[in-house]
């Protein structure tokens, strides 16, 4: 079962959920962030984009004291799969679970539109659908997603090949990067490799004429991996 | 009656308040005496031109507000039409003009919040956004702040309360120098048998009060502002306009969604303009009942309110709930699970009466009907212009031929009103919710419907909103045809069917009898034109009194069309999709260019009689649009509208995610300027691999139709008869002029992008 938690605010929470449910065929529920425990056969967990408590501190800063989070954390700590997208990877910032901030977009303004990610890392949990170097057209809709890290973070974050989705041009090549985020980095995943956050949105890109297919190979990836029974070396 | 904040009260505070000396004696007819000072702001509000119509209602009468799909027409807090399998779209476009000049941001956001909670006060799940805004030139700095501060209000509600904005339209134009207008549409989906309606019926029901608390701001926005002339005092108004908290809004959508599933909720209405006055009179008022209320139990954020404020405060995200009996407790327990406060304020009553009562002192005690449904109306004195021929001149042979159609052509894509609203529309989430199969930039948006429990249905909804302001400012009768026939069309564009209207009336101070007129002559044609295309009437809005030091707007009846597509798989777009592709000119352009942007932009005039709209073959053309689609005998169907076929061409040539150019010829003996940049209505361009299936459908409909060329190439070629060369231009190059219109003017202005 996939859990996408539900936070007063939350704007893709059924989004994420029809995606999984419609389109993927999997048993996808939402969880009140009031809740102290995740459903018992929680395989995955999701974390939606939105507004969570209006986003009125910083982005994601009230979310992570929510109930849930601390079984989020538990979850993420043994290994569970857990993706945040958009406001959800703002959460898993706050909480530590992922390293590097989110801040405001470098024209300050809030910017929805399509862009190009490249798959820099095509692995389980999350990639394992695409090919390294492919180029996936996804939908971005925020107006704090500059991801930001220190030079030494950024260089560890290479090194250790937890720069899973960068900004590119429909090529691939340089360019196309909306926010001016550090690197051009798009999604992030923890060293463990179970938690994944990107600022694109896969679960508005499920189906052709609707925003294209390509986050269906994010999401896909991931329930290939839950149905594989994937854990973390 | 010695209540706090109560004060004597007479004509002269009446006056101030501003009521008529005619409304003065009417309330104490209706009293038998003098009215306190809360019950002063009550008449002051509910009588105001924004709250009662007054001006417009004898007018509004005559429009066409019945038909088959029709489930709610205007008096509600929205229309609803049915679209099929037992679902409803619900929809209404209001303005929000006079608090967003003043504070841009604020000011639209609100009113993006005050149209969310028209459409789900109805049972609706708000699905879709359009905006309707304009502006003084953009080279005016203090506009440049006013586009950014209302794009960004209009982006912070919508994003943040997770309703897709989809489309929208922008006009930049001196006659909007003092007075910007702002109209928010929405449109929500909703099971038809579950449309919940803002009566207070029942005697005994508890009437509840839930959201946010009640301060001292927006006092008056709504009645006093957005109902009188700006001038100095303009700036001192701030503090009338109310401040917006779109988080507050989500968790009150969804928790007045889930208690509209069940039965506990009997009536339902937002407190909008005029706050808990407006909300509890109305709600009394449609059910033919009485509400007795105790403003003590109110929730309030600000210490010692007086009860004339607690009753006119316009804060925001409020709900007036009129509730089962014995089940009140259930129903706060709704609003407190989403973290919002609902606490019950008081009871129905059936005497017809609202009485308010305030630490122990009855505040407030008067008849419902004779301040609500029976408020005042007026016949207003209404006059032609004199110098509505002086502008309707215009001799076509004494109007110098375009020169170099090309720089034409380049300089309309330029001009801001025609160029990409890109920059503008970027600032919204248009996606969320998972449904915009097309986004903004295109003819109308198309967004696909589903169910309340998620299940996607094969039904879309078409929306569109237009209106050419200076069309209605030459004649406004025919300008406001022209806005109907557009909106629609435009929603025929995809395939659709155009369904039902709205419409936001904007008009300058209807105390004079010139605006009056104009006032009449629009919804004279709003009828006329919705009555021939069956598109009826089901909601709107007037606003009046957008007027600065006695210069009013150009007439502006903005119109915003719902269409129904089904199945939407089968939809066409707005640019070309491939090369080799016949393109296909559906309706005749005429030789005419009154009232057009070339002859603004070029010539610097703004004149001629508008161009007819034949209403006829407009509804013939839309049928023709809905088969071809079905049928497959089109993929690209483009209105000809502002800067005319160039305009239009150039936009099918570069909208798409690749640029294609288009080889076509024409054989009109007609000046090359007014076939090329002409605004004929009822044009459409249209693209099919074939064009025979198409041209003989258009036949047997009796639509004219001709092949003018091919798709192709990287150039976008017209030739007129005989070959010779009329436009070429490269695609690559438009697309780019195009594009940088908006940003390069605020990038001038000195401020970020």
């Amino acid at each position: 079962m996939f859990a996408v938690v539900q936070f007063p605010g939350s704007n893709d929470d059924r989004d994420m959920a029809f995606a999984l449910k419609c389109v993927l065929g999997v048993d996808a529920r939402l969880v009140w962030h009031a809740e102290t425990a995740l459903p018992a056969g929680t395989q995955a967990v999701l974390l939606p984009g939105g507004f969570s408590y209006g986003d009125y501190l910083r982005c994601g800063a009230m979310a992570r004291f929510s109930p849930v989070m601390a079984a989020v954390r538990r979850f993420a700590e043994a290994g569970g799969p857990v993706l945040g997208t958009c406001n959800g990877f703002q959460v898993l910032c706050e909480a530590g679970l992922l390293p590097g901030v989110l801040r405001r977009n470098r024209d300050l303004h809030f910017v929805c539109d399509f862009v190009h990610v490249r798959v820099e890392r095509a692995a389980p949990p999350f990639t394992s659908r695409a090919a390294p170097g492919r180029v996936l057209r996804l939908p971005v809709k925020h107006g704090e997603g500059a991801y930001t890290a220190s030079p030494e973070l950024l260089a560890r974050l290479e090194a250790n090949g937890q720069v899973v989705l960068r900004y590119c041009g429909p090529d691939g090549g340089p360019g196309g990067n909306p926010n001016g985020s550090t690197g051009d980095v798009a999604g992030i995943r923890n060293e463990a490799g179970n938690v994944l956050g990107l600022m694109p949105h896969p679960e508005h890109a499920v189906e052709a004429a609707i925003g294209g297919r390509d986050g269906a190979l994010l999401l896909g990836s991931l329930v290939d991996a839950v149905q594989a029974g994937w854990t973390p070396r | 009656m010695s209540a706090p904040g109560e004060r004597p009260v007479d004509l002269a505070l009446a006056r101030e308040h501003g009521l008529t000396e005619d409304e003065w004696r009417r309330i104490l007819a209706i009293l038998g005496r003098a009215p306190s000072f809360s019950e002063l702001g009550v008449f002051s509000v509910m009588w105001s031109e924004h709250c009662s119509y007054k001006s417009s209602k004898r007018h509004l009468r005559g429009l066409p507000t019945r038909g088959e799909h029709v489930l709610q027409g205007p008096g509600e807090n929205a229309g609803a039409v049915a679209i099929g399998d037992g679902l409803a779209a619900v929809f209404k476009i209001e303005s929000h003009n006079h608090p967003s000049y003043i504070e841009p941001k604020q000011g639209a956001a609100t009113g993006v919040g005050g149209i969310l909670r028209d459409v789900f006060t109805m049972g609706a799940r708000p699905v879709a956004s359009l905006d309707s805004i304009r502006f003084g030139p953009l080279e005016d700095p203090k506009h440049q702040h006013l586009l950014r501060g209302v794009v960004e209000g209009i982006g912070h509600y919508g994003n943040c309360v997770g309703v897709a904005t989809v489309g929208g339209e922008t006009t930049f134009h001196p006659c909007y120098r003092g007075n910007i207008l702002v109209n928010a549409f929405n449109l929500g989906v909703v099971e038809a048998d579950r449309i919940f309606l803002g009566h207070a019926a029942g005697v005994g029901n508890p009437v509840i009060y839930a959201g946010s608390r009640t301060g001292r701001d927006g006092i008056h926005g709504a009645s006093l502002l957005a109902s009188a002339e700006f001038d100095e005092t303009t700036e001192e108004k701030r503090p009338t306009v109310q401040v917006g908290d779109p988080f507050t809004e989500k968790c009150l959508i969804e928790a007045c969604l889930e208690l509209m599933r069940g039965d506990d909720v009997v009536g339902i209405q937002d407190m909008g303009a005029a706050g808990l006055t407006c909300s509890s009179f109305e709600m009394a008022s449609r059910a033919g009942t009485g509400i007795e209320m105790d403003l003590d139990l109110v929730p309030q954020r600000a210490a010692n309110l007086t009860p004339y404020e607690l009753l006119l405060s316009e804060s925001q995200e409020r709900m007036l709930l009129v509730a089962r009996a014995g089940r009140e407790d259930a129903v706060c327990e709704v609003f407190r699970r989403w973290g919002l406060e609902a606490v019950v304020i008081g009871r129905v009553t059936g005497d017809g009466r609202m009485r308010v009562r305030f630490r122990g002192h009855t505040v407030v005690d008067i008849p419902v009907d004779p301040v609500a449904a029976s408020s005042p109306e007026l016949d207003r004195p209404a006059r032609e212009p004199a110098d509505l021929r002086e502008r309707q001149k215009l001799d076509l042979a004494g109007v110098a031929p375009e020169e170099d159609p090309g720089a034409a052509l380049e300089a309309l894509l330029d001009d801001p009103n025609l160029g990409s609203k890109a920059w503008i529309w970027r600032q919204y989430d248009q996606l969320v919710q998972g449904n915009t199969i097309l986004r903004p930039g295109g003819d109308a948006a198309l967004v696909r419907v589903k169910r309340d429990d998620g299940t996607p249905t094969a039904k879309a909804l078409a929306l569109a909103v237009d209106c050419n302001p200076r069309l209605c400012w030459l004649d406004p009768r025919a300008g406001t045809i022209a806005a109907v026939a557009e909106a629609a069309r435009n929603v025929a564009c995809t395939g659709a069917r155009p369904l039902a209207l709205t419409n936001c009336l904007n008009f300058g101070n209807p105390e004079k009898p010139e605006i009056m007129w104009e006032l009449r002559e629009a919804i004279a044609g709003l009828g006329e034109a919705a009555e021939a295309l069956g598109t009826p009437v089901v909601s709107g809005n007037v606003s009046l009194y957008n007027e600065t030091h006695g210069v009013p707007i150009y007439p502006t009846p903005t119109v915003a069309a719902v269409g129904l597509l089904e199945p939407w798989q089968a939809h066409a777009v707005s640019h070309f999709t491939a090369s080799g592709y016949a393109v296909v000119l559906l309706g005749e352009p005429r030789e005419d260019l009154a009232g057009s942007a070339w002859l603004a932009v070029r010539r610097g005039l703004e004149a001629g009689v508008p161009p007819r709209v034949d209403l006829a073959h407009e509804k013939r053309l839309h049928a023709l649009l809905a088969r071809a689609v079905r049928e497959g005998l089109l993929v690209t169907a483009h209105d000809v509208s502002l800067g005319g076929l160039a305009v239009a061409l150039a936009e099918a040539c570069f909208s798409g995610p690749a640029e294609i150019g288009a080889d076509l010829r024409f054989e009109d003996r007609m000046r090359p300027d007014a076939l090329l940049f002409g605004e004929t209505p009822g044009v459409v361009i249209a693209a099919a691999p074939d064009a025979e299936p198409l041209l003989a459908a258009a036949r047997e409909m009796g639509v004219p139709a001709r092949a003018v060329g091919r798709t192709g190439g990287a150039r976008l070629r017209v030739r007129g008869p005989g070959g010779a060369v009329w436009l070429d231009a490269e695609v690559a190059r438009l697309r780019a002029v195009f594009e940088r219109a908006l940003p390069r003017r605020l990038e001038a202005g000195g401020g970020r992008p």
